[in-house]
């Protein structure tokens, strides 16, 4: 029997020769590694075009920006009258009177009432600010003869950096020939020089734009993010550990989650005009301040901090629960000592990266007033402010030419800022990593 | 042929025809089964008296009567699903924390039932401590594992007496020559044996009468598990212990007592040497010639 058995074994493995088993595994596992590389192929692919992406913007921003950081001085022989300063206000003197005057004697030749006009418009309107300034810091200046560094105009700061081509016809440019003339001999001379534009990161917006700086927004947003944070980071992990440690699973509870989730999703301008109804028209906040900033960015930033805040405390382990409430911890301790510790760096990232959101938002604050255009640095929460994103928005509807590659250095610093925020949640995602 | 079916009837008896899938989904409330071997004891410190604990509707024990002696070991031993590690959380009330569990019967420590409404239940965890499955210590340091429970229950506030404490209690748990030059590193630093005797050290920290013990070996190596094994024949001296266990060998070596619990009833308890070596219940005799579970 077990004969005739192996005979019928050896047919059947005659009639169909077995393929090798190796032969039919290699081809099984090629095909696995080749889907294998395929997909990791084009998941390549997609991070490189996103970068790319990612590159063009930076260097179409950063190469229309960057020159903004430097700014066109031109240097003049300002004699600080006596006759001027007649009146007791130092500050009240005639300082665009002593920039004329210097201006005209670099160019004795130019006499004309039009000439002169377009002479003086060389230098910007700021410049008697800084006359202003170096009398006020050393009165004693008053009566002598100084070389003083002023800012040059808009325009003839966008034709020394080259955005402005003395090769186009003259009726296309604002830079006529005769102040070409007197550019190129101010140059030629040494009194023109492009400088580190400090004006830039100290003052705040200005229909100038050479004497407009970033400054006043970048305070009107630190106002309001403080705001925000101070106000939604306590209430959103108070929330948080609320709904997931102590609040019973039921309809209502339910009902609040899904609610939660749905804030996280509205259009942050819904926010805006929430804000506008209820702070400003209804409480009677005062309108364009970060204090009511603050507050909108509160309501926008709360549901992201809470639905953060539940999944890391989700994410700790419930033996650690287990082994607080066993030793005897009632539930607070055991929130407080254990499960809250182990959350709060989720919990941060969460609110960082809900504030990094905040800080580029516009919409809302464009609802409830924070668009004006405002010269003063904000000093308090108080005071009428505007913001990063909105100084973007107002300088990027500008018609003058200079005020373009200022949009783009704003967006610069938007961006390192939004970098920094975000690098800092990572690095706290890394620090407090805990392994159990 | 003949022979075949005879060694298959041999090899393979079959099996009791419990059910155990319907068992588990019946919702209406059974008649216990009656208990084999005496529960009772003279002495006892902790009681459990017509103990039924429901999940929701479902119910997980029933019927439970049975005491723990001071300075014994009881080990319930029993299938998966049978409700052992349920009793075990019932007698420091951790099963307050799972939402929809409902204990009905009375359970006492020291003669005061654990489940009047008077009873607080964070000394009550003081004095029945725990020891989990998975070795649980707090990602913190090995000091501050084992001070924790004097803290929170104020035991004291004194530096000196509260390292007396934390010395004791590692030593007691046979850790104390392992870590005792490394006190600040984090105890979830340590070996998965280590681990465990951290838990315990953390657990005898608070000085309970009864320490609980669900499964405390499932998860570590031979050696470790001998090293814990021997731990708790010494802390016999001093606690009350109740241990769940899946080893029945285990039971056999560190237990005075066994229970063996079948589908949420307590078939059979007696003297470990005579459940092991003669058990009454034919479900006991098939649990532990390893007929099932
Ligand atoms: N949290 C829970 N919710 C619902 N049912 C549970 C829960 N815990 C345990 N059970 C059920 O109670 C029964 C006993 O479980 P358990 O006590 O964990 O068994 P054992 O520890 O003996 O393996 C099982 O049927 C289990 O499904
Ligand atoms: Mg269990």
């Amino acid at each position: 029997m077990n004969n005739s058995k192996q005979t019928v074994d050896k047919a059947a493995e005659k009639k169909k020769p077995m393929k090798p088993f190796s032969v039919h595994m290699n081809k099984d596992l090629q095909r696995r590694y080749r889907a294998e590389k395929w997909f990791q192929r084009s998941g390549i692919a997609a991070i490189v075009i996103a970068l790319s992406f990612l590159l063009v913007l930076f260097a179409s921003i950063i190469g229309s920006g960057y020159t903004a950081f430097r700014q066109t001085f031109v240097e003049l022989d300002v004699h600080f009258n006596q006759d001027l300063f007649k009146n007791e206000n130092i500050a009240a003197a005639d300082y665009p009177a002593m920039i004329k005057d210097s201006l005209r004697r670099t160019f004795p030749e130019v006499k004309e009432r039009r000439e002169l006009k377009s002479l003086y418009m060389i230098v910007s309107p700021g410049a008697a600010f800084s006359l202003q300034d170096m009398i006020k810091e050393n009165p004693r200046l008053i009566g002598t003869q100084q070389k003083v560094w002023v800012p040059a105009n808009d325009d003839v700061d966008m034709l020394v950096k080259g955005q402005m081509k003395a090769s186009e016809a003259e009726d296309n440019r604002r830079i006529k020939d005769d102040q070409l003339a007197w550019i190129e001999k101010l140059e030629k001379d040494g009194r023109l020089e492009t400088r580190f534009n400090t004006t830039f990161f100290t003052s705040g917006d200005s229909r100038e734009p050479e004497l407009a700086g970033i400054w006043g927004a970048v305070k009107g947003s630190f106002y309001s993010l403080l705001i925000t944070f101070l106000l939604s980071f306590p209430i959103g992990v108070a929330a948080a550990v609320y709904l997931e440690e102590f609040a019973p699973k039921n309809f209502w509870t339910d009902l609040i989650e899904v609610n939660i989730n749905n804030l996280a999703a509205v259009p942050s301008i819904i926010f805006g005009l929430l804000g506008l109804a209820i702070f400003i028209n209804f409480w009677g906040l005062p309108r364009s301040t970060p204090l009511v900033g603050g507050l909108v960015l509160t309501l926008m930033t709360l549901p992201v901090i809470i639905i953060a805040g539940r999944a890391s405390l989700k994410s700790v382990p419930p033996s650690i629960r287990e082994a607080a409430l066993g030793i005897g911890a009632s539930k607070m301790q055991m929130v407080t000592h254990h499960v809250l510790p182990l959350a709060m760096p989720g919990m941060l990232t969460g609110a960082i990266i809900g504030m990094a959101r905040a800080l580029g938002d516009t919409a809302p604050l464009l609802m409830i007033g924070m668009v004006a255009f405002i010269v003063d640095i904000p000093g308090g929460f108080t005071d009428a402010a505007t913001a990063l994103p909105v100084q973007i928005y107002l300088w990027a509807d500008s018609a003058e030419r200079a005020f373009t590659e200022k949009t783009s250095a704003a967006i610069i610093i938007l961006l390192v800022f939004l970098i920094c925020m975000n690098a800092a949640a990572v690095i706290l995602r890394k620090k407090f990593e805990t392994k159990w | 042929m003949e022979l075949t079916s005879h060694l298959a009837s041999q090899s393979f008896p079959t099996l009791p025809t419990y059910d155990f899938a319907a068992s588990l989904d019946k919702t209406e409330t059974q008649a216990a089964r009656q208990t084999v071997g005496n529960p009772f004891l003279e002495n006892p410190r902790m009681t459990c008296r017509d103990v039924a604990v429901f999940y929701g509707e479902k119910e997980a024990i029933r019927g439970i009567n049975i005491d723990v002696g001071c300075n014994e070991v009881l080990a319930m031993i029993g299938p998966s699903g049978c409700g052992k590690s349920t009793l075990l959380r019932c007698l420091n009330r951790m099963n307050d924390t799972v939402p929809g569990c409902r204990v009905e019967g009375e359970i006492c420590l020291d003669g005061e039932n654990i489940y009047d409404p008077s009873v607080d239940v964070v000394p009550l965890r003081a004095r029945v401590g725990m020891v989990f499955q998975k070795p649980n210590p707090f990602p913190k340091s090995i000091f501050d594992n084992v001070a924790y429970g004097p803290k929170i229950h104020g035991f004291t506030t004194d530096k000196a007496e509260l390292d007396n404490i934390v010395e004791t209690s590692l030593i007691k748990a046979g850790l104390w020559e392992e870590v005792k030059d490394r006190l600040q590193e984090p105890g979830t630093g340590l070996s998965g044996g280590q681990q465990q005797r951290l838990c315990i050290a953390r657990a005898i920290a608070v000085s309970p009468e009864v320490i609980l013990m669900d499964e405390p070996c499932s998860a570590l190596d031979p050696i470790a598990t001998a090293k814990i094994e021997e731990l708790i024949a010494e802390l016999r001296e001093q606690f009350s212990i109740v241990i769940v266990t899946h080893a029945m060998q285990q039971a056999s070596r560190v237990s005075q007592r066994t229970a063996y619990f079948h589908l949420g009833d307590l078939i059979e308890v007696g003297p470990t040497e005579r459940i092991f070596t003669n058990p009454r219940h034919r479900l006991t005799e098939d649990y532990i010639t390893g007929r099932f579970g």
